[in-house]
């Protein structure tokens, strides 16, 4: 042993370094997704001033003392923009929480929501509706889309991993290639579906680019069940993950149960894509980019990386949905997908760059 | 410690162990030698329980291995694979911490007693130093050299090695080994190491295990078995064999420009590491 080997008390305080630099961190990420939630409030075709804003909302949780609030800002602010915001902050924590999963179980930085067909199997159930002419009939208060959606994923799922099993065995890059199978698939048949009936096509066109245009608290109160049991499979096999993150043999030599482990993670972080999809279309780069951001800065273990992660996608893509909102002058909206695919994909670029030369994942 | 009965076992059609039987005695130290494509590794994954053999038996602890939970065999055997590439991030502590696993209680975290065991094998393999570094960027000896260190803190009674050290240097490769036979003579662990050096077998081993085509050609001392005849024959290649100077073992000689000209087998069972199809 080298004569200057770190004691054990110099590991524990290491460790204990760490857990510090996880909770300032925690604590800053927290701290501005509450900030963010306000300030976002501001933003929108109609002036609000901050003082109005905070009446509004304050009304909106139901507190009546002060002065008489003006209905039309209260509407505006608490229904509209905060309902959105709400939203736009749920669906990017889920898109971020399970693009760190995927990349976990598939031991592929590369991977996402996406790599397994989840959300395209999504899309193409909400695009099958609208095509079925379901698009205004109603299921919980949120109309049947969102049902279709999460049918739609699960579907995809099954058939992944259906297709991905061979003698009775699920393997990472069979699973992968079975992935992009299923997603090439139902993008031909969504394409097909809009050939059919000119129609819709706006309407499949905006399930595909991703949009919150017109979301509310409804749709808030539909994913929010979907998203907290994904979150609460995935948190209780976050440790499992790591070792997943390893490599599989290691994984059952160390005493994983890995079939059982790895089916739990993958229909928690699907049930995350779903929820996120089926309120909100596709939205790409968010469940690619913000996991490898923050692995690059706290490390790879999944019980700091996963709360963060799902923190700073909210931020993201909240921040996304406000330029989406106003980055147009005429007042028209932008998918919030095309702003995400836009600050997305030189952020990307600048990452593979940075890797390239060898600082790590 | 461990009974295998005429374990039969492949991957698809392609048969690998045919009428495989041996029995380990507790804190024996066990070379598993032979060609490639003799089935080394997938022996070291039928035991370690990841493959489950087409036929056969196999007993570990007095159980059935099939009767086994992961948990279960986690506890009582560590493997160390040929190499593992780690692509993420993870800080070496960390993973070292990852053969903890099998202790951990559902929702307990990791506690003082398994760091200070994570701490106590990091010292043994000298990676202590590294605690803080991330495994994706510290040399493949070193990543090696911390996965050992996984393997000791799952404080097994037996340690499956499959070609652990190839990747090492020699001045790593004799500290290792030398641990491991530390581990064997002073906490009785158990150990099978699957090995090409016959040298370091031959230094190490008590008992010997050659396999070749998928079945047990010679089982024995080393001493015993360590001979020209013995070791040109299962590599087909003239061996010869002479005294260690220092410790009076037999240390393995080669010849240059004299094979004999046996096909080469392939595919090499380092390659099918990553397969974990079963049978």
């Amino acid at each position: 042993m080298p004569p200057d080997s770190p004691s054990r008390e110099c590991v524990r305080r290491a460790e204990m370094r760490a857990n510090t630099r996880f909770a300032v961190i925690l604590s800053l990420l927290g701290a501005a997704v509450i900030a963010s939630a306000f300030a976002a409030c501001m933003f929108g075709r109609m002036d609000v001033p901050g003082r109005d804003v905070i009446r509004a909302l304050l009304s909106g949780f139901g507190w009546t003392g002060g002065a008489g609030v003006n209905e039309v800002q209260r509407l505006v602010v608490f229904d509209i923009r905060l309902s959105r915001i709400v939203l736009s902050m749920l669906v990017g924590l889920n898109l971020a929480v399970a693009g760190a999963v995927f990349q976990g179980i598939l031991r592929n930085p590369l991977a996402d929501p996406f790599t397994i067909g989840v959300s395209t199997g999504a899309a193409f159930g909400a695009s099958l509706a609208l095509f079925l002419g379901m698009g205004a009939r109603s299921l919980l208060g949120v109309g049947l889309l969102p049902a279709a959606a999460l049918g739609g994923a699960m579907a995809a799922l099954f058939a992944v991993i259906t297709l991905g099993r061979i003698e009775g065995h699920l393997r990472r890059d069979t699973m992968i290639l079975a992935g992009i199978v299923v997603a090439t698939f139902l993008s031909a048949l969504i394409s097909l579906l809009k050939s059919l009936d000119e129609d819709s096509v706006a309407s499949i066109v905006f399930w595909v680019m991703g949009s919150f245009q017109g979301r509310g608290w409804s749709h808030a109160v539909f994913a929010l069940p979907y998203s907290l049991a994904g979150l609460a499979m995935i948190w209780m096999h976050a440790r499992e993950l790591d070792i997943l993150a390893v490599g599989e043999l290691q994984a059952m030599q160390v005493g994983v149960d890995l079939e059982r482990v790895r089916l739990i993670l993958m229909i928690g972080a699907s049930l995350l894509t779903a929820a996120a999809v089926s309120v909100s279309g596709v939205i790409g780069f968010v469940g690619l980019i913000v996991p490898h951001l923050v692995r690059m800065t706290i490390g790879a273990e999944h019980r700091r990386l996963l709360p963060l992660a799902g923190l700073l996608g909210a931020v993201v893509l909240l921040w996304s949905d406000v330029l989406a909102r106003i980055l147009l002058p005429g007042g028209e909206e932008l998918p919030v997908g095309v702003v995400t695919a836009l600050l997305g994909g030189p952020f990307f670029c600048g990452l593979l760059k940075r890797h390239k030369r060898g600082t790590g994942l | 410690m461990i009974h295998v009965q005429e374990l039969t076992c492949g991957y698809g059609a392609v048969r690998v162990l045919e009428g495989v039987t041996f029995h380990v005695a507790p804190g024996e130290m066990l070379g598993v030698l032979g060609p490639n494509g003799s089935g080394k590794t997938t022996l070291l994954h039928v035991l370690a329980g990841v493959i489950q053999p087409e036929g056969g038996r196999v007993r570990v602890a007095g159980q059935d291995l099939r009767a086994t939970s992961a948990r279960w065999r986690a506890r009582r055997m560590a493997s160390v694979p040929q190499k593992s590439v780690v692509t993420f991030p993870f800080r070496t502590l960390s993973v070292v911490l990852m053969g903890r696993y099998p202790y951990l209680s559902r929702w307990g975290g990791y506690t003082l007693e398994d760091l200070d065991a994570a701490v106590e094998a990091m010292e043994q393999t000298g990676t202590l130093p590294l605690a803080d570094r991330l495994i994706s960027e510290v040399s493949g000896g070193e990543a090696q050299r911390v996965v050992i260190a996984r393997a000791l803190a799952q404080a097994p009674e037996i340690l499956l090695l499959d070609e652990a050290t190839s990747s090492l240097d020699v001045a790593r490769k004799i500290q290792v080994f030398d641990l491991l036979r530390r581990k064997n003579r002073e906490d009785g662990t158990t150990v099978i190491c699957a090995m090409h050096d016959l040298n370091l077998a031959a230094l190490y081993c008590d008992r010997l295990v050659f396999l070749k085509e998928g079945g047990i050609a010679l089982d024995g001392a080393t001493d015993e078995l360590f001979t020209s005849e013995h070791l040109s024959t299962i590599y087909e290649t003239p061996v010869m064999v002479s005294r260690h100077p220092a410790t009076g073992g037999p240390q393995a000689h080669f010849v240059p420009g004299r094979h004999v000209g046996a096909s080469v087998r392939s595919p090499g069972d380092g390659d099918r590491d990553g397969k974990h199809t079963g049978c």
